[in-house]
């Protein structure tokens, strides 16, 4: 086939229109997360007194931290699936979130005397937490996978590792309502690992199904 | 482009085609500088314009349109010199003579894209050929399958997806 016959066959198949990432991802995630908080609640649920103790300077901090990470790691894979895009920016403002965990460790090792560490370290049930959240992520690795599918990613394991992020940031802020953990040191900790394995999981799966 | 992802089909590929010797000229140099011969330039040619059609969603209509198109030709330049990289090419030819043939098509046919095309599902493959090689329109290539113009539109886009996930597929 001679290369203008090709180029015939493309433009006849252009009245279909496929959809931009970034709508697929958005489409994609409304099953994915309604799956993840589903589960949330009919296996986890919320934590008791949940509203009252949202004054509670630790599970604020958890909870919003949890979710900063969500919206930025969710606009570096809406942003990653296009080739020649622009990505450092948003990937030196997803370095906000390690930054203040780092802080508020800190502020939490001062706050405590040092007798207690090792206890909210290791906190009352961190093998649950390294199970739930790879668990709530699930349902949106895989919806993120199926978006990041439409575009067309430069680095399918690193694009694959984004939608990890994104999923276990999902993941990780759907159990914080549940996890009766808050101190930065166990959120630093667990949370951290449990997402980590998330993000491996992704970066797997990614160089498989994201090449093009 | 944007007309093209409006589904102006006529100004989509007379883009194409504006595109083709750019791509033809980067496949070239890149198959050069990494010693390999240049016969191949017209299969990467075709991998890349089938990319950039199957891909065109992805390509934000409000950013410019340049670094999108040189990160989808890397993209399968890298791909093709990672999958040539396991087959040994020698190039026959005096390799100035090729480079003096200037950026026109060879006037051969391309071995991968018909190869890749046998291996369709003769549905696929009798739409693409009706519509690339004997240059029919959607509803001759309906009338002349006796198939409804729908059908041939699915069966065309599947058999470009196809192509594209055999070039993929190659060597893997």
């Amino acid at each position: 086939m001679k290369t203008a016959d090709l180029i015939r066959a493309l433009a006849a198949d252009s009245e279909v229109h496929p959809m931009p990432p970034g709508r697929a991802l958005a489409l994609a995630l409304i099953p994915g997360v309604a799956i993840a908080v589903g589960l949330h609640f009919a296996v986890l649920g919320l934590r008791p007194h949940l509203l009252t103790l949202l004054g509670e300077p630790r599970l604020l901090f958890k909870l919003c931290l949890t979710f900063l990470l969500a919206a930025l790691s969710g606009a570096l894979v809406a942003r990653i699936a296009s080739p020649g895009g622009c990505i450092r920016h948003i990937t030196l403002l997803l370095a906000i979130v390690p930054a203040l965990l780092a802080a508020a460790n800190l502020a939490e090792l001062l706050a405590v005397p040092a007798a207690e560490w090792g206890q909210r370290l290791v906190g009352s049930n961190a093998i649950f937490c390294l199970k739930s959240i790879p668990f709530l992520a699930a349902a949106p690795l895989v919806a993120a996978l199926l978006a990041l599918r439409q575009g067309a990613p430069e680095h399918p394991a690193i694009a694959g590792a984004a939608a990890g992020l994104f999923a276990g940031a999902i993941g990780a802020a759907l159990y914080a309502t549940h996890c009766p953990d808050d101190s930065p040191l166990f959120v630093a900790a667990w949370y951290t690992l449990a997402i980590g394995f998330v993000v491996a999981i992704g970066a797997a799966a990614g160089r498989r199904l994201l090449r093009w | 482009m944007r007309a093209g992802n409006a589904g102006d089909a006529d100004s989509y590929r007379r883009l194409l085609l504006q595109l083709t010797p750019v791509l033809r000229a980067v496949a070239r140099r890149g198959l050069a500088s990494a010693g390999m011969a240049d016969t191949d330039a017209e299969d990467v040619v075709q991998e890349t314009l089938l990319a950039i059609h199957l891909k065109r969603q992805s390509w934000d209509e409000d950013a410019p349109i340049g670094p999108w198109l040189r990160a989808i030709a890397r993209h399968k330049m890298i791909d093709t010199l990672r999958r040539r990289g396991r087959r040994i090419d020698l190039p026959i030819d005096d390799f100035a003579e090729v480079l003096a043939g200037g950026e026109s098509e060879p006037s051969m046919l391309v071995a991968d894209v018909d190869r890749h095309l046998d291996c369709l599902p003769a549905g696929q493959r009798n739409v693409v050929r009706a519509i690339a090689v004997d240059g029919a329109s959607i509803s001759e290539a309906a009338a002349r399958l006796s198939m409804t113009n729908g059908a041939v539109r699915v069966a065309l886009h599947r058999g470009l997806a196809a192509l594209a996930a055999k070039f993929n597929g190659e060597g893997t």
